[in-house]
């Protein structure tokens, strides 16, 4: 099957206001797809249903035919958009934690991955810079051999070095049978390395196309696109 | 030799170009195997699926070939590679006269001009 991602008619509100609205998509196998789009967008909302962490209001979710569930959680792997690990954990405890939790984990990948970054294994979390510990964080997702990978602005607080280092990692992690659906507004960095990109905005999909489309359509990056897009 | 690519223009064509000319410079020589799908994508920092593309395009207009399980060769024939590198040549040309002869320079007046142009230092 090669639909991995779809929502039909998703609909999530908090209250009186709408955080989705009736999104419909597809998101196949093998593609890295950016979730464009600027702050309170629904972004995190859409990731967080995907997630089960939210319940939609209306419409359905799901990854391989599943609602977001006990099934999804071992196809699905989530970097979120603020940190969840014990600050007094040593790194490698971390990440013994995952090779408990995740059957799909590879940890020879991870210390391979750490080592890279210089980053030191036996070192505590809270003793690492903030930059240092989104590396981990980011390391330890995607480490798994999942099926989808869902990051949630990851390369925010890092340096140019290291967003080039996430970034061939992401492409060195190609797998056909696997996507990667990013969410970030910093778009120029990453967009080389988009198959498609969703641009949502007010919990509407604005647009879902390649990049190579939206450059040839508007004979423009995609960055300067989203500029122009969500100007006010 | 580094991957330009142009952010204003879609990624597959420029994938070919820059692979037609590097094999019209004899960087990558006639019957060579070519660099891996995911190579290309590491270096030139581009996705995997957009290099793929590109790579089958090549294939198609017999710059390049596949060896089953092998990977990508350039084709012992290197006329249409560069063929393609002098149509983009001519048309980066009639651009530049273009853009001239919109500040004002008719094509005699360009051919002066280039030919006692110097460098910036």
């Amino acid at each position: 099957m090669n639909e991995l991602l779809k929502c039909e008619n998703l609909t999530k509100t908090y209250g009186r206001i709408t955080a989705l609205n009736n999104v419909n998509l597809v998101i196949p196998r093998g593609k890295i797809i950016g979730l464009l789009g600027p702050n309170g967008s629904g972004k995190t909302t859409l990731i967080k249903i995907l997630n089960g962490l939210l319940t939609p209001t209306e419409g359905s979710l799901t990854i391989s035919g599943f609602k977001p569930g006990v099934e999804t959680k071992s196809k699905v792997s989530y970097l979120p958009d603020s940190s969840y690990l014990n600050s007094w954990m040593k790194v490698e405890q971390i990440v013994n934690m995952f090779i408990d939790f995740y059957p799909d984990f590879r940890p020879e990948l991870a210390y391979k991955m750490l080592k890279n970054l210089d980053i030191d294994p036996t070192a505590k979390l809270k003793t690492l810079s903030k930059g240092n510990k989104e590396k981990v964080c980011l390391i330890l997702v995607m480490s798994r051999n999942a099926e989808l990978y869902v990051l949630d602005e990851p390369i925010a607080g890092v340096d140019p070095a290291t967003r080039d280092y996430i970034i061939s990692t992401i492409i060195n992690n190609y797998n056909p049978e696997a996507s990667v659906l990013l969410s970030t507004h910093l778009i120029s960095d990453i967009e080389q390395i988009l198959d498609e990109v969703i641009f949502i905005n007010k919990g509407v999909v604005e647009l879902h196309k390649t990049v190579d489309e939206i450059r040839e359509e508007n004979g423009m990056s995609v960055d300067e696109l989203f500029r122009e897009v969500f100007r006010w | 030799m580094s991957w330009m690519l142009d952010k204003t223009r879609p990624i597959c064509p420029q994938i070919c170009e820059q692979i037609c000319v590097k094999i019209a410079q004899g960087e990558f020589k006639p019957n060579e195997r070519l660099m891996s799908v995911r190579e290309v994508a590491v270096v030139a920092g581009v996705n995997p699926n957009t290099v793929q593309k590109s790579f089958e395009q090549l294939d198609q207009k017999g710059i390049i070939y596949s060896v089953r399980g092998s990977g990508w060769y350039v084709s012992a024939d290197t006329q249409t590679a560069d063929d393609e590198v002098n149509e983009l040549i001519r048309s980066k040309t009639n651009d530049y006269f273009g853009q001239m002869n919109a500040l004002g320079m008719d094509n005699s007046e360009i051919k002066r001009y280039v030919k006692e142009w110097k460098p910036d230092e």
